[in-house]
């Protein structure tokens, strides 16, 4: 066994690494004071293949595996949570499911342009009454000759005012309960297509996340994902994926804290030297780093199952609660060790305190998880 | 154009510690990279073929890990790699003697580029030597390149000034980091690295480098800094007219 990156992975994380230094590190902080979507950084992220990481070459993407799709979502999560989910969401909740349940047609039209960045993909599940509870969603979708009409409303859609290809979910038959629900890949310029009012968040501000109203949007017969009442099974897998990605990504917004600390706990004096001198401080130090690596083997470990082709859903689960969880006790550390400064603008962890929250609700509360990790040891 | 990169496997030096009792820079679990201003001098190489096509080979005399530092590069853009293990007892002299034996290997080239140092030991004097070993034009400090066909005109960096110089080919140059910004490989640019061949050649390959250092290292040691901490904490006027004084007195000011 071997708990190690292999060269090409490594390659690839500091490139990434490298990518996010020079490019999303600079702009982070003015994007997510303006809440401006990271749109240049995703251009220039396509270029460098990083919106088709899992997505297989025919299809113009990279066709890396898991594990490395992993670093990258953490590398640019280190410098921008935003970004980061962005780019998890386009990946694992929009390419995956076409690539695991698209037909070979919808594959072909939609994953080169979701590997180029020509579109940015969104996942639309949730619902104002259908969070957690996926299965309570109320929008509909009705076969009408050769289109289905949906209709109903989205909320808390990541990149929903940008998305250009979306997955959608609607119910097809209400009398069947969670199997009456269908998946749909639905694109932005379809009739009846709109996008509502954008939230004023907490954090990860340059991630646009809005509501979306279907009023009789017209989908085309052929863009039906999967067959018809596929689409909590498909809600369910590509959310497993999801996690993971989202686990990475508070595993970078950790990291994150932990070199902020690392840079400001040096450099800082009180009493006469660095505070990196005191007990108090090197024990928050040790416990951040600590759990941060113990988060990320869990990743790793998530990433692997599922590039095994083995059931991961309890990996994912485990990795996504215990990241998040790391992320948040890594942020509430920073800023205490910052002190006061870390109460300001000014300092990145400031920025980081308000992203980690997130990590620990979507995708997946951290009650979900746990319910998840104990229905599949408890049956 | 055939162009060869002269690159090396560096310790990434912001990285490096110096331990307190002994003063030796502590490099163990310090990550390996390849030297900044030799990625430099590899851009500048993909920018020529860009233009005018050809072939760009790297070199790099290192220890068998640099292998993958390799592999970097041929991702940036190189098409071939080749290297040469580094001998146990090796400087400057040495390591010019295997590069131009590397380089009559390879045989017909048209540009050498090199970093103007590397970021480890900043001697600057490899692509200068590589040159007179080859007895080839140089052109160091090059801060602009623009190739014709038949010359090379540069640009050189001399701080105050600069410096234009037109030369035919064979030609090596050395370029500063300000020449341009080296590119990231994309994510398929990694994974066709892969399939580019890297050469590993033996100093008994390179049998006319037969040499031995001229330069023997004895210690390397970190030079401690040590600050004078000295506070003006008059009011602002007197206080800048001291430490003004002091900057004087340090030899800062004149």
């Amino acid at each position: 066994m071997k708990l190690e990156l292999n060269e090409q992975q490594k390659m690839i994380r500091n490139m990434v690494r490298e990518f996010a230094e020079k490019e999303i590190a600079p702009i982070a902080a003015e994007l997510d004071k303006k809440g401006e979507y990271p749109t240049k950084t995703l251009e220039k992220m396509a270029k460098l293949g990083l919106l088709g990481i899992i997505i297989p070459t025919e299809y113009g993407g990279a066709g890396l595996d898991v594990v490395t799709y992993a670093t990258v979502i953490e590398e640019i999560s280190r410098k921008c949570a935003s970004t980061g989910v962005i780019t998890s969401v386009h990946n694992s909740l929009v390419a995956w499911p076409i690539m695991k349940y698209g037909t070979e047609e919808q594959k072909k039209k939609y994953l080169p342009r979701l590997a180029t960045g020509e579109k940015i993909g969104a996942f639309a599940g949730t619902e104002p009454n259908a969070g957690s509870d996926l299965g309570g969603m109320q929008t509909t979708a009705v076969l009408k000759g050769n289109k289905y009409v949906i209709n109903g409303d989205k909320t808390f859609i990541t990149s929903g005012p940008k998305a250009g290809i979306l997955i959608v979910f609607a119910v097809t038959d209400k009398s069947a309960a969670s199997k009456g629900i269908s998946a749909f890949i639905v694109e932005n310029t379809m009739k009846g297509f709109k996008v509502g009012s954008i939230f004023d968040k907490m954090g990860i501000n340059a991630n646009l996340v809005s509501e979306l109203i279907f009023e009789d949007m017209e989908v085309p017969k052929e863009n039906l994902l999967g067959k018809e009442g596929d689409g909590f099974k498909i809600a369910l897998s590509t959310l497993d994926g999801g996690r993971i990605g989202i686990a990475a990504q508070a595993v970078g917004i950790a990291q994150a804290a932990l070199d902020e600390s690392i840079t400001y706990a040096k450099q800082r004096e009180q009493f006469g030297k660095p505070i990196a001198k005191f007990q108090a401080i090197q024990w928050m130090i040790a416990d951040m780093a600590t759990r941060i690596q113990a988060a990320r083997f869990l990743v790793y470990n998530a990433a692997f199952v599922k590039d095994k082709g083995e059931r991961f859903s309890k990996e994912a689960a485990m990795a996504k609660l215990y990241a998040s969880e790391t992320a948040m006790d890594a942020v509430i550390k920073a800023v205490q060790i910052h002190g006061g400064y870390g109460y300001t603008k000014e300092y990145t962890v400031e920025r980081l305190f308000r992203d980690a929250k997130i990590t620990e609700i979507y995708e997946g509360t951290s009650e979900v998880q746990r319910m998840v990790i104990a229905a599949n040891l408890l049956g | 154009m055939n162009i060869i990169v002269c690159a090396k496997q560096v310790v990434d030096v912001s990285e490096i510690k110096i331990d307190a009792s002994t003063k030796k820079p502590i490099l163990a679990g310090i990550p390996q990279k390849i030297s900044d201003i030799d990625k430099n001098a590899l851009e500048e190489a993909i920018k020529v073929k860009e233009k005018t096509g050809g072939k760009i080979t790297v070199i790099t005399v290192g220890t068998p890990d640099a292998k993958e530092r390799i592999k970097e590069l041929l991702a940036m853009g190189a098409d071939e790699g080749v290297l040469i293990p580094q001998p146990q007892h090796a400087d400057y002299y040495v390591i010019a003697h295997l590069l131009a034996a590397a380089v009559k290997k390879i045989g017909s080239y048209d540009i050498i580029l090199c970093g103007e140092a590397s970021i480890d030991m900043f001697s600057g004097q490899m692509g200068p030597r590589l040159a007179g070993l080859l007895n080839i034009p140089q052109i160091t400090y090059a801060q602009k390149i623009t190739v014709e066909k038949d010359t090379l005109v540069s640009e050189r960096n001399l701080g105050d000034k600069a410096v234009t110089i037109e030369t035919t080919y064979p030609v090596l140059l050395t370029v500063t980091k300000e020449i341009n910004q080296p590119r990231l490989p994309s994510l398929m640019q990694i994974l066709s690295a892969a399939n580019k061949p890297i050469h590993e050649w033996s100093v008994a390959d390179l049998a006319s480098a037969d040499v031995t250092p001229k330069v023997h290292t004895i210690d390397v040691k970190g030079v401690p800094m040590q600050r004078k901490n000295i506070i003006f904490q008059d009011d602002v006027d007197q206080s800048v007219t001291k430490l003004v004084d002091e900057l004087a007195k340090a030899g800062v000011l004149r």
